[in-house]
């Protein structure tokens, strides 16, 4: 079984070229190519995480070629713990997105062939070892995104369309500067994000400074930290459900992963001495900005897009923690939030397919009348707000107990906010779910077949890591380890303890 | 080594057949009334020359009595020059513009101006590179005021004729100042008085190199001499702004390179260039790029008519190719002439469709595009689409790949300012090469669009260049190899 990687990347773009050939009015067989293409890597996802050997840091799965020798271009992909998650998650995200497009009417074609380009660009930075080709595929996801926000969206899609699209280049762009840097100033230049991890030590420290600096805005954006965040909502508002479901699921963890391949990786000092601000400040901010932000709206979607800006302060908050816990929990909560998040957007979907709109305050007593999906959305909120048994609960005590014994304030900010969380959540469930019903919106009815097919596998999951989270830990804990204590080892680290 | 005037006759096939055609089409246009002819004749020139030019390969000659060289430099850019020749040919005949008037010797002229191009590639001395750059400027006001009827094209011509003028004055001023310096116009001789003779008249180079850079600067359309540039490209016809783009700036560009380069310059034991002492032109240049791109991209936001908002764009580009060109090493060079390349698939595609656009709707502003995907026009709409975030260097395209080069090039020489504002300045450029592409997908059609359906001829084009931009940008490395091979100037006794 030689280039599992390989085809879990590529297997949407045979899909793509498939569809691309199809007659445009074969709606039905362009879907079910679709599915095909997102079943395939669910498999191969499956077969993946079958036999990731847990005990081990090395890079597994890995294929090498090179592509560019001149310029010492390879392509590499592998996985290690550090993204053996992320695949899975992308996987199964962009399966649950495909079916949860199938609603889609209007230029189905289209759509459908930039979703599995999207979903390629997607599995490619996680599979992606080589720092050049991580960056092809970090770029090549922004074209389908932008279209698809702006060919699909709502009524300010164009807006939005092109705010992610110049806010993430900007990133993007200052990624490809200290991705140049890096490759020039290492002893013997390479892309090969080993080699260069190999020989993190050979850089500058103020080298390390202005690179890590570099990559962590445009890391920043996309994941999205406080005050590059206001791309989301927006983008978020907008685009349609299915991808929200990815925006939210798999493309913000793109940022916490590039945190912890590039800057944890690659400049272990900087990172030492850099993470306490960038990550544990920004990211306390993030969640308690986020969850206030969510307090306030009154678009059902927005607030679920608030909410993500304060779930992904959590990952940021662990991670600065230097602790096996606190990175540890930081992963397991980016494929947390990757499933409940994605979950809170179906559901969000499903009435805004029904109302055709979201305003939160324009519903109410909902679960009289649909209560399989008032019962739904229960466990995804209860999931969301970190409820013992589900699996945020896990994720999130992981990373304050992580986070705890570096930074006990950030902590206490961080751990209250969980009540702001529970604030939100359960006034909107009160207000959309319970109360009287609006006889608008009497004669809805209740989850179809297709969205429970989206929907139950997410709950599963949630239930499933929430009771026994080993089945994540195990294949991150290796790697995330010994990545805590390549950081933890850097030089200089005497001083940066001191915060 | 050094040829006479006989003997340099071997290894200038290329420009002879170049020159027995224009003769040819001039008499033709005499004998017979049959327009399409003329370009049929031109189009077979052009890929005759190409053939000749890769047939003659590339050695260490000094031709005419050392007015030419002929050098693996010059031979990748009179190829570069064919290509855009080639291009602005085949638009040429499948333009609806160009066909309307009168050709008469359309194509003779055109092909003048290839010579002119391939001349200011081989210039090896200032006497050659400045009738060189005359010629191409003759022959380009002729094209440019084409369309006799229209006022905008005459507006161009004459325009572009004064700042011509005007710039072309400028530089044999200069010249003139380093003839009295160096005692020599030959570029060898150049090299050699003016590396000796030390600080002496540091002061008295540097105004003349300031003086060359205003003719220089003005064929490459670099700030602060690149005004003529938006007027010219909107007046001239599509395929002559095209081959202005791509072509003239090429050639712009080469001789840039040979005179700053191996003319003035001196190459050090570690691979990079080093500048005549007290004689600071790279600093000067680097400003020059930095304003040239920001000044490029900040006027293409606000522009509504493709044809200019391209010209601007062609402005932000020759910014980003003269990265490359002040960091002083052959990093750099490389990155720039491999960016050439790129320029000119992109650019020339982008054209190519907005003369597709204009053939069908008889418009060349943004608005014609309205909805362009879903009302016929998918196919250029997707084209233009690739050539755009090309353009704007976006993955997958060689647009990318070259700026990655000079990125590299940049960051390598520890220009970290540059790198910073020509980063910038690439998203900044997004928001307007994204302008046309989401008028032709976001926005629906409101009806009364005239359909866009264009022919065989021109479609072929535009598949080939959009092929060539995708495939180039995944697999670029015979490119850059043939790039790096290329970087040789002519080495030999002065």
């Amino acid at each position: 079984m030689d280039h599992l990687l390989t085809i879990i990347t590529f297997v949407p773009i045979v899909g793509m070229v498939l569809i691309l050939l199809c007659p445009k009015d074969q709606h039905n067989l362009i879907r079910w190519i679709a599915a095909a293409a997102a079943f395939a890597q669910i498999l191969i996802a499956i077969y993946l995480y079958a036999n990731f050997d847990t005990t081990t840091t090395a890079i597994q799965f890995a294929e090498k070629y090179p592509w560019v020798p001149s310029y010492h271009i390879n392509y590499f992909l592998g996985v290690d713990g550090i993204s053996i998650s992320m695949v899975l998650l992308t996987a199964l995200i962009c399966f649950i997105s495909v079916f949860a497009s199938f609603g889609i009417e209007k230029g189905v074609k289209g759509y459908f062939a930039l979703l599995l380009l999207l979903d390629t660009g997607m599995m490619g930075v996680f599979a992606a070892l080589d720092f050049f080709l991580f960056y092809i595929f970090w770029e090549v996801m922004l074209l389908p995104m932008y279209f698809l926000i702006g060919i699909w969206g709502g009524p300010r899609r164009e807006y939005a369309a092109i705010k992610f699209f110049l806010y993430t280049l900007l990133g993007s762009v200052l990624i490809l500067l200290a991705m140049l840097g890096l490759y020039y100033y290492n002893p013997t230049p390479t892309f090969d994000m080993t080699r260069l991890a190999a020989n993190a030590g050979s850089y500058s420290l103020n080298f390390q400074r202005i690179a890590w600096i570099a990559l962590f805005i445009g890391f920043a954006i996309k994941i999205p930290a406080f005050p590059f965040h206001t791309w989301l909502p927006d983008a978020h508002v907008e685009a349609p459900t299915a991808i929200s479901v990815i925006l939210a699921g798999v493309l913000l963890k793109m940022g916490t992963y590039g945190i912890l391949r590039v800057n944890f990786g690659i400049l272990p000092a900087a990172s030492h001495e850099l993470a306490w601000i960038a990550l544990g400040v920004i990211g306390t901010i993030n969640i308690v900005y986020g969850a206030l932000c969510a307090m306030a709206q009154t678009d059902y979607k927005k607030l679920i897009a608030y909410s993500s800006v304060s779930h992904m302060g959590y990952v940021m908050l662990g991670i600065a923690g230097f602790t096996a816990a606190g990175i540890n929990g930081a992963v397991l909560q980016m494929f947390n939030h990757g499933t409940i998040t994605a979950m809170l957007f179906l559901l969000v979907g499903v009435i805004y397919d029904r109302a055709h709109h979201r305003e939160i305050n324009g519903f109410g007593g909902l679960a009289s009348h649909m209560p399989i999906y008032a019962g739904m959305t229960g466990l995804a909120f209860f999931a969301a707000m970190g409820l013992p048994g589900m699996s945020a609960f896990i994720s999130e005590v992981l990373v304050l107990l992580g986070a705890w014994q570096r930074h006990p304030l950030m902590t206490v900010f961080g751990a209250s906010a969980a009540i702001l969380t529970a604030g939100y959540m359960l006034w909107t469930y009160q207000r959309v779910y319970l109360g009287p019903i609006n006889d608008k919106y009497v004669g809805f009815p209740d989850l179809s077949a297709r969205e429970l097919f989206t929907l139950v596998p997410l709950a599963v999951i949630v239930l499933i890591l929430g009771v026994y989270p080993h089945a994540l830990l195990s294949l991150l804990n290796t790697s995330l380890v010994h990545l805590n204590q390549v950081v933890m080892s850097a030089p200089g680290a005497a001083v940066a303890l001191a915060h | 080594m050094q040829l006479g005037n006989v003997a340099s006759l071997a290894y200038f096939i290329p420009e002879l057949v170049l020159s027995a055609t224009v003769v040819i089409l001039i008499v033709l246009d005499l004998v017979t009334d049959n327009r399409a002819a003329a370009g049929i004749a031109a189009l077979a020139a052009s890929v005759a020359v190409f053939v000749l030019i890769l047939a003659g390969g590339a050695g260490n000659e000094r031709m005419f009595n050392g007015m030419i060289v002929f050098d693996s430099f010059s031979f990748y850019f009179r190829l570069l020059i064919t290509l855009a020749t080639m291009v602005a040919v085949w638009m040429s005949i499948g333009s609806d513009e160009v066909k309307r008037c009168d050709q008469g010797e359309y194509y003779a002229v055109l092909l003048a101006a290839a010579l002119g191009m391939f001349l200011m590639a081989e210039a090896d001395n200032l006497l050659m590179a400045y009738l060189s750059l005359e010629l191409v400027s003759l022959t380009s006001y002729i094209l440019t005021g084409f369309l006799k009827h229209n006022r905008r094209s005459q507006e161009a011509a004459l325009k572009y004729l004064i700042y011509g003028g005007v710039a072309s004055g400028t530089m044999i001023y200069g010249m003139s100042w380093i003839f009295g310096i160096a005692g020599s116009l030959s570029f060898g001789m150049i090299n050699g008085a003016l590396t000796q003779s030390g600080t002496g008249a540091s002061l008295g180079v540097f105004i003349a190199l300031v003086l060359i850079l205003a003719g220089m600067g003005y064929k490459v359309a670099s700030v602060p001499f690149h005004m003529w540039a938006p007027d010219v490209y909107t007046g001239a016809p599509i395929p002559i702004t095209t081959y202005l783009a791509v072509g003239s700036k090429a050639a712009g560009f080469a001789l840039l390179t040979r005179f700053f380069y191996p003319a003035i310059s001196r190459l050090a034991a570690n691979g990079n260039w080093q500048a005549l002492a007290g004689v600071d032109w790279p600093q000067l240049l680097l400003v020059m790029c930095m304003i040239t791109m920001t000044l490029g991209n900040l006027a293409a936001l606000q522009q509504t008519n493709m044809k200019r908002l391209l010209a601007y764009s062609s402005i932000a580009q020759a910014g980003y190719a003269l990265m490359g060109f002040v960091v002083l090493s052959n990093d750099g060079i490389r990155a720039m002439m491999f960016y050439l390349i790129a320029y000119y698939l992109m650019d020339a595609g982008a054209f190519l469709v907005v003369m597709i656009v204009a053939n069908a709707t008889g418009s060349e502003d943004i608005d014609a595009y309205r909805g362009l995907a879903w009302r016929g026009g998918m196919v250029p709409a997707v084209a233009l689409a690739i050539f755009l975030f090309s353009l704007t260097g976006i993955p997958l395209t060689v647009g990318f790949i070259g700026k990655f080069y000079l990125f590299a090039a940049v960051i390598r020489g520890q220009f970290y300012i540059l790198a910073l504002v020509g980063i910038l300045n690439s998203v900044v450029s997004l928001y307007y090469y994204l302008r046309p592409i989401r008028t032709m997908f976001l926005d629906q059609p409101a009806g009364d669009e005239a359909a866009v359906t264009g022919e065989a001829w021109n479609y072929g084009l535009m598949g080939v260049l959009a092929a060539a931009t995708i495939v180039f940008g995944l697999y670029w490395a015979p490119l850059i190899a043939f790039a790096d091979r290329s970087l040789k100037f002519f080495t030999g006794p002065a």
